[in-house]
């Protein structure tokens, strides 16, 4: 099959669903000429034009009102965020409307968007552009939230994020953008709420969100090799979490870890620790462990910043302290 | 000004009037839940913009909001049910008298966000402009919401894409209870349009003629094309900002100032002057009115509770 990056899977979704279904508008900041702050959006103004390709002005409150109103009238708005940091400059639009405009209505109004933004560390950005916030916004009823962690899924539940009635926001680790994979040329959809095994195994559970797949990934290759057997869940989307796949794996291993970015602290894993002890406690054989940021802002610093973010090595170390290696 | 006109306008207002006239006293005697911010005394500015909107157009409302709702068309049973919390509101229960929306006559929602609307409104125009079926948006909101980055953000963003919107900002001369001198800056709010190079105008929020008369020559324009445009009503609001103000920041010789600038005995008197109507019939108008918000009140309160199974219904779709 062949292979893209994740970028280009995302630019080709884009191309494809604009193609067919011409309510669909995208805008964001930089996101025209210059493709994007990653260039995502790169070439989409050439084939689809400015009424359907806007820049907007570095104004996020107006960018979110934008997509808000322009879905209830009727289109199918994509806007883009330059960093999920900056969700935050539009925190009323995104929480106090966006996500409670349909229960607030009765139900009346519908509002068919999507907002796409990278998030997360790695490239020394220091603490405002390099959060990962989907906990912070899985903390809001009314919003669907996806993480997808290789280019297939990147593709897939975007367009089933299109498609869907209801606010969707897409979470896209920046380290992933770069990163190949196999996506087919045929169409295909990933429903939203439906986690993925992306690894059978039978000693212990890892439940790993975004970016952290792929780092979970590697450890797992390299415990087999010392007869560990781990399986790797990705759950793709948080909201709504597919738990019962979790579920099911807990049940056969009886050890979990579970590591995802943002603050370790009332993040997106401490809701899946939570699930596992509601559905599944009598079935595990010791007590859930995670791996997430230490609490702090993320540092400038190569070496701060290596310090506060999660790496392999403290995949590899939970794993050995589970197993009691 | 033809007849028929002239009588919607005194409908419109004195439904507008006498609908919350009614609900502060069920406030009062607690049988609404929640807080009430009500509209009168502003009554003109709604009623001149929205007689000059179709049911395809929208607007977005504010906390205040009973006002816009009635003129634009809202169902004024399910408004009333919606008060008192019913399965039979427009929006079942789920919103209040804060978040009323009528999707069916273009309302996207009273807001209970300073400002909250405006940048809603402006994707509705977005939607529109794009859509090219004609439709145009009004966004309605007050002196306080002036001060909000999400005015200055939207009336930027309508600007560059020349949006379909007219923005209404209600100056009633406090926000919440700050007084306009002690909030901004500028003499008139409408010069904020300036900044962002569309055009203003002010009207007489508490004249309807004018309100309707200069609305109907801008929304004319903006359905030709023209881009967005702000409007200040210079308006007033009689009593606190939610039911129940102690009112500190102003005095009683004020309102009572204002009180004679009245917008429904303005007209009224215009009407009776010019042989309109007579003012047997203008009372018959307001018994059928009161009749009206009678029944509505019966509805809403005859009408059934939200059941508990349906708490989590339209979170999502």
């Amino acid at each position: 099959m062949r292979e893209i990056t994740y970028r280009e899977a995302i630019n080709e979704t884009y191309r494809e669903e604009m193609r067919k279904d011409k309510n669909i508008i995208i805008f964001g900041e930089d996101i025209a000429q210059h493709g994007g702050a990653f260039g995502v959006t790169k070439g989409l103004l050439d084939e689809f034009g400015p009424e359907r390709v806007r820049n907007t002005p570095i104004s996020e409150t107006a960018i979110a009102g934008a997509a808000i109103g322009s879905s209830i009238v009727g289109l199918r708005p994509i806007a883009e965020f330059m960093f999920d940091d900056f969700l935050l400059v539009a925190g009323d639009q995104i929480i106090n409307q966006m996500a409670k405009l349909r229960y607030m209505s009765g139900g009346q109004l519908k509002l068919p968007l999507t907002l796409r933004m990278p998030m997360g560390g790695g490239l020394s950005q220091a603490a405002q552009h390099a959060q990962c916030l989907m906990g912070v916004f899985m903390n809001v009823p009314g919003l669907k939230i996806v993480c997808p962690s290789t280019p297939y899924d990147a593709k897939g539940i975007f367009k089933s994020a299109i498609k869907d009635n209801n606010p969707v926001l897409i979470f896209e680790h920046l380290m992933l953008y770069e990163n190949k994979g196999e996506v087919p040329e045929e169409e295909y959809y990933i429903p939203i709420g439906k986690a993925d095994i992306k690894r059978q195994g039978k000693d212990i559970t890892i439940v790993a969100i975004s970016e952290m797949v792929i780092k979970s990934l590697n450890i797992a290759k390299k415990m087999e090799e010392k007869g560990i057997s781990i399986e790797v869940i990705d759950p793709i989307s948080l909201v709504p979490l597919d738990i019962e796949t979790i579920i099911t794996s807990v049940k056969k291993t009886g050890k979990v870890l579970v590591v995802y970015g943002g603050p370790k602290s009332s993040g997106a894993g401490t809701e899946i620790v939570a699930r596992i002890n509601e559905f599944a406690f009598e079935y595990l054989d010791s007590p859930i462990y995670r791996v997430a940021e230490k609490d702090a802002p993320i540092p400038f610093a190569p070496v701060l910043e290596r310090e506060v973010l999660p790496q392999e090595e403290d995949i590899e170390r939970a794993v050995k302290e589970i197993m009691n290696l | 000004m033809e007849i028929k006109l002239l009588t919607s306008m005194l409908e419109t207002m004195l439904k507008i009037r006498m609908f919350e006239e009614n609900i502060v006293k069920l406030f009062k005697a607690g049988e609404l839940p929640g807080w009430l911010h009500v509209y009168i005394g502003e009554e003109a500015v709604a009623t001149g913009v929205c007689l000059n909107l179709t049911i395809k157009d929208y607007i977005t409302s504010t906390h205040r909001g009973h006002g816009h709702c009635i003129a634009k068309g809202a169902n004024i049973k399910n408004m009333m049910a919606e008060l008192y919390g019913k399965k039979t509101g427009c929006c079942k229960g789920r919103g209040g008298s804060m978040h009323i929306s009528d999707a069916s006559v273009g309302i996207l929602g009273a807001n209970g966000i300073v400002g909250g609307g405006i940048p809603i409104a402006t994707g509705a125009a977005l939607g529109c402009q794009y859509l090219k079926e004609g439709r145009i948006v009004v966004s309605f909101f007050g002196d306080g919401a002036s001060d909000e980055g999400s005015f200055h953000e939207s009336l930027n963003l309508a600007s560059i894409w020349k949006l379909p919107v007219i923005y209404v900002c209600e100056n009633n001369l406090y926000a919440e209870t700050n007084p306009l001198n002690m909030h901004l800056n500028v003499e008139n709010i409408a010069d904020r349009a300036k900044a962002y190079n569309i055009p203003s105008i002010i009207v007489d929020g508490m004249d309807v003629i004018d309100v309707y008369n200069k609305i109907n020559k801008v929304a004319s324009d903006i359905r030709n094309g023209d881009g967005p445009v702000l409007v200040e009503a210079k308006t007033y609001r009689y009593r606190g900002h939610y039911e129940g103000d102690p009112e500190v920041y102003r005095t009683k010789e004020e309102v009572n100032e204002w009180k004679m600038k009245d917008p429904i005995l303005k007209l009224e008197e215009k009407i009776i002057k010019e042989r309109i109507l007579t003012l047997s019939e203008i009372e018959n108008i307001k018994k059928v009115v009161q009749n009206e918000i009678e029944e509505a009140i019966e509805f809403g309160r005859k009408s059934p509770e939200p059941l508990k199974e349906e708490a989590m219904d339209n979170v999502y779709y």
